[in-house]
């Protein structure tokens, strides 16, 4: 891990009014440094701007006031190259099979068919998905839909891929099953890996370095290196030192779910 | 072959067997409906004769044409038209009242318009057919979930590669819902024109026999027309079942 590949300064979003209503501070302002080739999670309450963060940084939005920048280059309301999305909701699409969703992701890559088959067949064997390369999404489970997405995702292979709530839609024995798919593809892409979650023990389980948000306006009130080696999986949640990790991110965070629920501590 | 199908089939039969029980039995007399093995014999007797192909071939080229370009512009409006939300709001209320007016009533001012040729008959099957495309059309579009957008965007697709790649192809069932609309009113307007005031085709042929008490030529060419209608519509829906059972929404 080395120098900063995502840098947010001063990061803030307001969205404005809407039907008389009043405007509304989602974020910020919020400085963070994701390191290239790291793991980085954010946790937070409902409703503190995970998503936005996650969309500002994708290019999907714009910031109100602030700056990122994606590799010394500044991001603005275009999705960077080089920067691939999972998000939470099914973002598979129903009348593409397996593999025409996967090569899909290659559309903007300037490469021939058979390089394209080529690399989504190798992407699809790497999610373990060879036996369902010509089934459409409808007869595949959750976990498997959630694969496809993340196959389209990382055939293009970025450098640096975000993950919105990637596993917020399965089961818990999936989520650990997934998070090791994740962790595994981490170290063979070598890409820098961005995930939102509101799961404590799944950013526990998974990230180099978390942050804590605060309710909305969401800022990072906490900083949490976990200190993990690179090679893991989630056996890791059987070390002593996770239970620790995982109570200090809610002892931080408890105040601030509190504050969402309109009660204190 | 499904117990639904079967069912469906039984229904069918049944009710052919009623009208005929009916009208061998003199419970509907024979001027005013001949019994259907006799309208059946009557059409087999027309069909290969080949004395109607020229009117079928033209009411089915008109229908063809009011419905291919209702379709294609009515698809290409509500997709326009689903980018801009106040001339949507704006012409909302003119869609949800359209079908109230009586479009055969603008058939004369089409005939002193267009003359007395196809053109007021195609005019009238696209009047009646293009609203249902862009109602279709429209309501397909907005059930695009938000995240396939958003998944466009980050493959940098722009406006028109959204449309071609993502928005029209899960619209895909309500594209083929706005076809068999379409190919309906297409019939009707088009068929429902001979009758008024054409001087060819299937219609002006049915409003012909039914002037003269031709029943051996008038029930026939309603059958003809109302088998044509079902098969047009029956292929219709079965690409909509395959396309809908791939995504798993039988």
């Amino acid at each position: 891990m080395s120098a900063a590949q995502v840098t947010l300064r001063g990061v803030t979003k307001v969205f404005p009014a809407v039907a008389g209503g009043e405007a509304v501070h989602a974020l910020g302002p919020i400085d963070i440094e994701i390191r290239k080739g790291e793991f980085f999670a954010v946790v937070g309450p409902s409703g503190c701007g995970k998503s936005t963060l996650l969309e500002l940084i994708a290019g999907l939005t714009s910031t109100t006031q602030g700056k990122i920048e994606f590799e010394g280059r500044a991001i603005q309301e275009n999705v960077p190259e080089g920067v691939g999305v999972v998000f939470q909701e099914d973002a598979c699409f129903p009348w593409l099979n397996v593999r025409g969703n996967v090569e899909f992701g290659l559309r903007q890559k300037n490469i021939g068919s058979d390089e394209k088959a080529r690399r989504a067949a190798a992407v699809i064997d790497m999610m373990g998905l060879r036996d369902f390369a010509e089934s459409y999404p409808a007869q595949l489970s959750g976990g498997m839909r959630q694969r496809v997405c993340i196959a389209r995702t990382i055939v293009a292979e970025p450098r640096l891929i975000l993950l919105d709530e990637p596993f917020g839609a399965l089961d818990q024995q999936t989520r650990l099953l997934m998070g090791d798919e994740v962790l595994r593809l981490w170290r063979q892409t070598g890409a820098t890996v961005f995930l939102i979650t509101h799961a404590l023990d799944e950013a526990a389980m998974l990230a180099d370095r978390i942050v804590v948000m605060s309710a909305r306006p969401g800022k990072a009130i906490d900083l949490v290196e976990t200190g993990w080696p690179r090679e893991r999986d989630s056996r890791i949640v059987e070390r002593e030192n996770f239970g620790a990790l995982t109570s200090r991110l809610w002892k931080t965070l408890r105040e601030e779910s509190l504050k969402t629920m309109g009660r204190s501590g | 072959m499904s117990r639904l199908r079967l069912y469906q089939i039984v229904i069918v039969a049944g009710f052919v067997l009623l009208l005929e029980a009916l009208c061998l039995a003199g419970v509907i007399d024979r001027v005013t409906m001949p019994p259907p093995h006799i309208i059946l014999r009557d059409l087999a007797r027309l069909v290969l004769a080949g004395r109607y192909f020229g009117e079928i071939g033209k009411s089915l080229a008109n229908v063809l044409a009011a419905f291919a370009s209702a379709y294609l512009i009515g698809v290409v409006t509500g997709t326009i038209l689903h980018g801009y939300k106040t001339v949507r709001q704006i012409l909302d209320p003119l869609f949800a009242t359209y079908y109230a007016i009586p479009v055969f009533a603008f058939y004369p001012l089409f005939i002193v318009m267009f003359g007395l040729g196809d053109g007021p008959q195609i005019l009238i099957g696209f009047m009646l057919a293009i609203v249902a495309v862009i109602i279709t059309t429209l309501n397909g579009l907005d059930r695009v979930p938000a995240v396939l957008k958003k998944t466009a965007r980050v493959n940098g697709l722009n406006a028109l590669q959204t449309a071609r790649l993502i928005t029209l192809p899960f619209c895909a069932p309500y594209l083929l819902t706005a076809a068999k609309l379409a190919l309906a009113y297409a019939f009707i307007g088009v068929i429902g024109s001979e009758f008024i005031m054409a001087r060819s085709g299937m219609g002006y042929e049915i409003s012909y026999a039914y002037t003269n008490f031709d029943n051996a030529t008038m029930y026939p060419l309603i059958l003809l027309i109302l088998l044509l209608s079902i098969a047009a519509n029956s292929l219709l829906s079965h690409w909509e079942r395959v396309l809908l059972a791939r995504r798993g929404q039988t």
